[in-house]
């Protein structure tokens, strides 16, 4: 009876906060309603037909993909680097990381609005530098360099949050283990790759499976800031469609079709990092 | 005993002077920045310090398709504000949603407000009016697109008269370009609007059939004519080498005109606040410009800007509120100062008149450019305004589409040709959800 009862609230919350309002997603996407929600008709499969009508979704699924795999990367990548920076004996270490952390306390949106601020094609301060050297930069109408700018933004945002956990998984790691490395002459690329780096695979692994989905769920406020998904669509990822086909657009039932679709993406992607890519992680 | 006797005496009392001096307060959610929403704050403090009983609270909600989706949002979950600003082509939207809104004949009607739908100027309440003449939402603040003009830098640039014509508009950007102006000849705000809406209107093209969707909306999307691939081509070709430099889906850009960047830019009369506020150069608007091989052009411009919508549900005391509100906006001197102010449009024919009689006109040409626009020819099937369903999306869909030819993915013929379509589907989706 009592492990029942101490598992109780864990259940209550995820019952609450996800299969109920993932069950009224599925839900909604069998019906075709208007914005204001005063007439509603069940259609079936309908929603989902339409969606893979459309090339616009084909194209949110590949930009998802592109700009997925770049933040991951270099946001895994940056804080991985800059962990094992922090990790040494510096001289105000304390204060390096603490202000590596503050980016994690910005809200998404607030986050898209500094970077436009510093990369608006006219507003920008920094936007002007880069001119001066001879780039034509125009996030407005350029796809490229409005992808730039949100891979970075994102990732920036990220930084902190894998720093955190990098951090925590560098200090765990046994100084002897490092040190007998040392004695037997391996230098400090070689100690990183063959020692510290699979040693840190649960972490890293950890940090995956969250970087994937904080990039397919958390970033449409920064889309929305920085770029609102154009030029031209370029920028629309799955979930800032379902944002904007929804919210902006009124069209529940087919952006409720797309969030139970890209749940089902992010679920299966787990279940696949799960099955192999765990494999390979060191406990 | 006599302590509880005291306290139940209290509270009774407690409870009657409360009830005869609450306020009633009256939501109002709006979209306005800069000069005009120091206009709206100014409004409610007026209107709250001219009676007791009624307190109007306003709240900024963003830009205005932000603030249309906040309304509805707030309406299905069952805390709508009682006014929600929504910009024109919101109009099929809200007219759609019938037990969400109240409309304004009927609030006036049931809240006794004296009312006549004939002092407005029928120029502007037409749009957001039935096909029997009934007044639905009451319109706020009008205006129509003009182009602004940067005298002093034309000048410096050697451009000796104000373009009229489209072809003299890019010769003036070219001049300005040569004089230094490298990031920016002309621009606009508004990509659709300016390109394609009032473009159509006032070359007198259909934007669609069916009136541009006022006679059903079973209307049909028109704007791939040769006219309208024509002058994405020019502006494809002149985007190039910025001559003609893209500001963007909204109003964010205007700045680009304020902070003198260009000298030609195309966006709101409303915009005239801002401009008066922040300009330190010698300004003025005029007419959009057209093209003169286009058969009468120019014809006369539609109207834009936002009006007034009352949402459902809400108690009688609360409307009777409303209804006193509106009634203090209709008030002609108060109508006056707020066009002569804010640049938006006068919305009854009273304050028109006396703006006209007080000589001000002569001194502020820029507030008469979109009225002379309005009511340059009388208007046609393809001038009299648009109304189309879940338009807000629709105008992303033009954008998108001119965002892709502008950078060259796409010719003019097929951005334009794509866009049509994929309106299409929009305005079947919105012809099926209404017609149930």
């Amino acid at each position: 009876m009592l492990p029942l009862l101490l598992i109780v609230p864990q259940m209550a919350i995820t019952i609450i906060f996800f299969y109920w309002p993932a069950s009224q997603a599925i839900w909604q996407s069998f019906l075709r309603e208007d914005a204001f929600g005063l007439s509603s008709e069940f259609v079936g499969f309908e929603n989902y037909v339409s969606l893979f009508e459309q090339p616009e979704y084909y194209r949110a699924m590949v930009t998802t993909v592109i700009f997925s795999s770049l933040v991951a990367f270099f946001s895994l990548g940056c804080s991985l680097l800059l962990a094992t920076q922090a990790d040494k004996n510096l001289r105000g270490g304390q204060a390096y990381k603490t202000l590596l952390i503050w980016p994690y306390a910005v809200a998404p949106a607030i986050a898209g609005v500094l970077w436009i601020f510093m990369f608006h094609p006219t507003l920008g301060t920094l936007s002007r530098p880069i001119k001066a050297v001879g780039i034509d930069w125009n996030p407005m109408l350029n796809a490229n360099h409005a992808m730039t700018l949100l891979v970075l933004s994102a990732t920036w945002k990220q930084i902190s949050y894998n720093f955190l956990f990098f951090l925590a998984g560098l200090q765990s790691i046994p100084k002897s283990v490092i040190e007998a490395a040392a004695i037997d002459g391996a230098g400090p690329l070689r100690r990183f790759w063959t020692v510290i780096f699979p040693l840190l695979s649960p972490t890293t692994f950890f940090l995956l499976v969250v970087n994937i989905v904080y990039v397919f769920f958390d970033t449409f406020g920064i889309i929305d800031a920085v770029t609102g998904g154009g030029p031209a669509g370029q920028t629309t990822t799955l979930v800032y469609k379902v944002y904007a086909d929804g919210r902006l657009g009124g069209d529940l039932g087919g952006s409720a079709a797309q969030s139970v679709i890209l749940m089902v993406i992010v679920i299966a992607l787990t279940a696949v990092q799960f099955r192999y890519v765990e494999r390979k992680v060191q406990y | 005993m006599k302590n509880k006797s005291f306290l139940a005496a209290l509270a009774v009392g407690l409870a009657a002077s409360t009830s005869a001096f609450a306020q009633t307060e009256i939501q109002w959610w709006h979209a306005m920045t800069g000069a005009n929403n120091d206009v709206v704050n100014r409004l409610a403090e007026e209107f709250n310090a001219s009676q007791k009983d009624y307190k109007v609270v306003v709240s900024y909600k963003g830009q205005y398709a932000d603030t249309l989706n906040a309304g509805i949002a707030a309406f299905r979950a069952g805390n709508a504000p009682h006014i929600l600003q929504v910009f024109e082509v919101g109009t099929a939207t809200m007219m759609g949603a019938k037990g969400a809104i109240k409309p304004v004949h009927q609030l006036m009607a049931d809240a006794g407000e004296k009312f006549d739908p004939k002092s407005y100027l029928p120029a502007i309440t037409g749009y957001y009016s039935t096909a029997k003449g009934e007044m639905l939402s009451f319109p706020f603040n009008s205006s129509s697109m003009v182009m602004w003009i940067n005298k002093d830098e034309l000048k410096k640039a050697g451009v000796n008269e104000i373009p009229k014509t489209w072809p003299e508009v890019f010769d003036a950007a070219k001049k300005l370009k040569a004089a230094g102006h490298n990031t920016c000849g002309f621009s606009n705000a508004w990509a659709s609007w300016a390109n394609v809406e009032q473009f159509s209107a006032w070359h007198n093209i259909p934007m669609a059939t069916k009136a541009n969707g006022l006679d059903g909306f079973d209307t049909e999307m028109k704007f791939n004519s040769p006219a309208h691939v024509k002058h994405l081509q020019n502006l494809i070709d002149l985007q190039k080498d910025k001559t003609y430099d893209y500001s963007g889906r909204d109003s964010k850009s205007e700045g680009r005109f304020t902070s003198g960047e260009c000298a030609i830019f195309l966006t709101s009369s409303g915009f005239y606040g801002n401009v008066k506020a922040n300009a330190k150069f010698d300004f003025t608007s005029v007419p959009m410009p057209y093209y003169p091989d286009v058969q009468g052009a120019p014809q006369n411009s539609i109207i834009g800007g936002a009006s007034l919508w009352v949402m459902g549900g809400k108690s009688a005391d609360e409307y009777k509120g409303v209804a006193k509100f509106f009634t203090f906006l209709s008030d002609t001197d108060r109508q006056a100062k707020l066009h002569q102010e804010s640049g938006y449009l006068p919305i009854t024919k009273a304050a028109y008149e006396k703006t006209k009689a007080s000589g001000f006109y002569e001194k502020n040409p820029v507030l008469q450019t979109p009225l002379i626009e309005l009511t340059n020819k009388e208007p046609t099937e393809n001038s009299r305004g648009l109304r189309f369903g879940n338009m807000v999306q629709i105008r992303d869909v033009i954008s998108e589409e001119m965002e892709a030819a502008l950078a060259g993915q796409k010719p003019a013929k097929d951005a334009l040709d794509s866009a049509v379509t994929r309106s299409n589907q929009i305005l079947r989706q919105f012809e099926r959800s209404v017609s149930r």
